[in-house]
């Protein structure tokens, strides 16, 4: 058997629609394999992905092996773990690396397991050993508010998955060499899991928006004048975890350890009591601004501009004081 | 009508109870508050509502110190019929991959399952890769951040799973794993009379590594896949921290001086 080489980087898409994460650690895989001479392998796994494959090729890959099958359109936990065993099987890599998305983590998840190796989950730092090559990353846990330095100690393909936002995504002037696989149908078909019905709606990136406005419990879930100002200051709307589960926004709009991290220039937090798993998700944005009631919660350890008030008499003012602005 | 139903429940420290030492570089856990993990409370609330409509068992199962004796009682004074305890010194330190093997090998003790249900993520470690690292140690199938039961029909379960953007529906064949997404349902309160009960006359089963047929080197430190070689603590930054007072009138024109709102 040759030698296990090269890292690779799962590609993730969803009925033709690119997760953007895995174009960060394209980035990253790249520039870690400019570094140790390690040659490096997008992996696409999909139905028609002509516009993709152009797309993900330009992201300083080597070599983009891509498998094409109608069944593999939709993620399917068994069919993408049983192509991707096959895809790793062929072609060794010794490092993989996915983006720390839900489906991502179901197939690393598995991967792990069937491969007898490590994974670091959702990291926030991905790098090489200078010594001994092993795969060496920084796993935030407890709320965010601890990182360890985790590193692989055994098994093949070392594995991480990595926190979208973490690296910035950069086309390269390098075009990578698309290689189109086929898997035995076999592989494919013996899958336990049908798909019955799936909605989605397009949502907006909330990691690079350049200011948001985030509504906590205290709004209870009234959102009418946080989107109102919103809008007006040309900003996305967030929410604390509670808002999301009572099912007010969908998940995607959720900040922090279970959500989205901002990257945001300006944020204003509504009526957020400022628990870890929050704060995780907004620690490296610009100026944060809270609102809260309570002088003594927490957020206001962690922001730039406190205010002690009802949520809904500041987003009156700051509303009138905006159109007021506009008119005059 | 269902089998077992095992769920899966780890006990979790507070996270803002947890104190970092910057000059041991070690996490003092001793203050902090222990809970129940709370998407595991989600994962037994959704088994005792399927054991509702579809009958079965409802057992726990945790791999973890003697002292989590006591949350496993709660779980039981929730509804749950019967509860594991893994617990073996040799098990200290133990990774994703050693813990999902440790629970599939006492789920195959256990036996006769049709469901596997376990939190989306634990609150300490929040790896999420518990629930399909258990799947591919049974060769079984996992749906991940389940929200929902749909219907059990025949040898299969149709639930619903949180996707980007919203969400899909998919029939899985049981034996299956489930992981249940956190705050997807309100877990009901432990009875008070079962509670009592469970403290006083409820025999909890406890197995060391050797009931479950695996030895010291496939568990702990030494069975673990990767090691932490640092910790180090992740401050928020340094804030502003500065407070603006007055009417919200005031408080507004203010905030849109100095952020350049106009
Ligand atoms: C494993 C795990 C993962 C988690 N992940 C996340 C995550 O990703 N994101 C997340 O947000 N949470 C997460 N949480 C939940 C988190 O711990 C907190 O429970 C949550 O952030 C609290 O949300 P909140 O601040 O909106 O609500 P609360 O804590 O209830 O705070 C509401 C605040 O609003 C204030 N208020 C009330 N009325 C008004 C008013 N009229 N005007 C002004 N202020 C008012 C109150 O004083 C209070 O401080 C997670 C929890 C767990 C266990
Ligand atoms: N030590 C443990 N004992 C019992 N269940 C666990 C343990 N560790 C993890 N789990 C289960 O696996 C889920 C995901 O945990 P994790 O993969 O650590 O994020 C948790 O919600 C639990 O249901």
């Amino acid at each position: 058997m040759s030698e296990w080489r090269g890292i690779s980087v799962f590609i993730e898409q969803d009925n033709g629609e690119l997760e953007r994460a895995s174009l960060e650690i394209l980035t990253r895989a790249s520039e870690l394999g400019k570094k140790f001479n390690e040659e490096v392998l997008g992996i696409l796994l999909g139905h028609e992905l002509d516009n993709l494959i152009r797309e993900v090729s330009r992201y300083g890959a080597d070599k983009l092996v891509v498998v094409e099958h109608p069944d593999l359109r939709h993620y399917n936990s068994d069919a993408y773990t049983e192509t991707m065993a096959y895809i790793i099987n062929k072609y060794r890599p010794r490092y993989l690396l996915l983006p720390a998305t839900r489906n991502s983590r179901d197939l690393a998840g598995r991967l792990a397991v069937k491969f007898r190796t490590c994974l670091s989950a959702h990291v926030i730092m991905v790098d090489i050993d200078e010594k001994d090559r092993k795969l060496v990353t920084a796993v935030p846990g407890f709320g965010g508010n601890i990182v360890a330095t985790v590193v692989c100690t055994n098994g093949k393909p070392e594995m991480a998955t990595v926190s979208p936002g973490t690296y910035e995504a950069r086309p390269s002037d390098k075009e990578a060499v698309v290689i189109k696989e086929s898997v035995p149908e076999d592989i494919i078909k013996s899958r336990r899991i049908e798909l019955i019905e799936k909605k989605v709606s397009p949502m907006p990136d909330l990691s690079r928006a350049e200011k948001v406005v985030v509504a906590g419990l205290g709004t209870g879930g009234d959102l009418e004048l946080v989107k109102e100002f919103a809008n007006l200051i040309g900003a996305a709307v967030g929410v604390t975890r509670p808002l999301a589960d009572m099912g007010i926004v969908p998940r995607d709009y959720q900040i922090g350890t279970t959500g989205v991290s901002l990257r945001a220039k300006t944020v204003f937090v509504f009526g957020a009591s400022g628990a870890p798993h929050f704060i995780y998700g907004i620690r490296d944005c610009g100026t944060i601004v809270a609102v809260n009631t309570d002088r003594e919660a927490p957020i206001f350890e962690n922001c730039d501009y406190c205010i002690v008030a009802d949520l809904f008499d500041i987003l009156k003012a700051l509303i009138k004081e905006l159109r007021g602005e506009v008119h005059a | 009508m269902l089998k077992n139903i095992i769920v899966t429940m780890k006990v979790t420290p507070k996270p803002e109870e947890i104190r970092f030492d910057p000059v041991t570089k070690t996490v003092d856990r001793s203050k902090a508050t222990n809970e129940i993990n709370p998407a595991d409370k989600n994962a037994l609330e959704l088994a005792l509502q399927l054991k509702e409509r579809y009958g079965g068992k409802v057992i726990l199962l945790s791999m973890g110190p003697p002292f989590w004796d006591q949350f496993l009682k709660m779980g039981i004074a929730m509804g749950a019929d019967d509860a594991v305890l893994i617990s073996d010194r040799a098990l200290g330190g133990s990774d994703a991959f050693v813990t999902s093997k440790v629970l599939a090998a006492a789920i195959k003790k256990i036996g006769d399952y049709s469901l596997i249900i376990t939190g989306e993520e634990s609150e300490d470690g929040s790896t999420g890769q518990v629930p399909p690292g258990i799947a591919e140690w049974l060769g079984l199938p996992v749906v991940t951040y389940v929200s929902q039961v749909v219907d059990v029909a025949g040898d299969s379960i149709i639930v619903r799973r949180t996707i980007k953007g919203g969400y899909e529906v998919v029939k899985v064949k049981m034996p299956a794993v489930l992981s249940v997404e956190l705050g997807v349902n309100t877990p009901r309160f432990p009875d008070f009379e079962r509670l009592q009960w469970a403290q006083s006359e409820f025999k909890l089963t406890v197995w060391g590594i050797k009931d479950l047929g695996l030895t010291e080197n496939e568990v702990g430190f030494k069975g673990s896949l990767t090691a932490v070689t640092e910790l180090r603590e992740l401050r928020p930054r340094e804030r502003m921290r500065q407070f603006i007072e007055g009417s919200p009138e005031e408080i507004a024109k203010e905030l849109v001086k100095r952020l350049g709102l106009k």
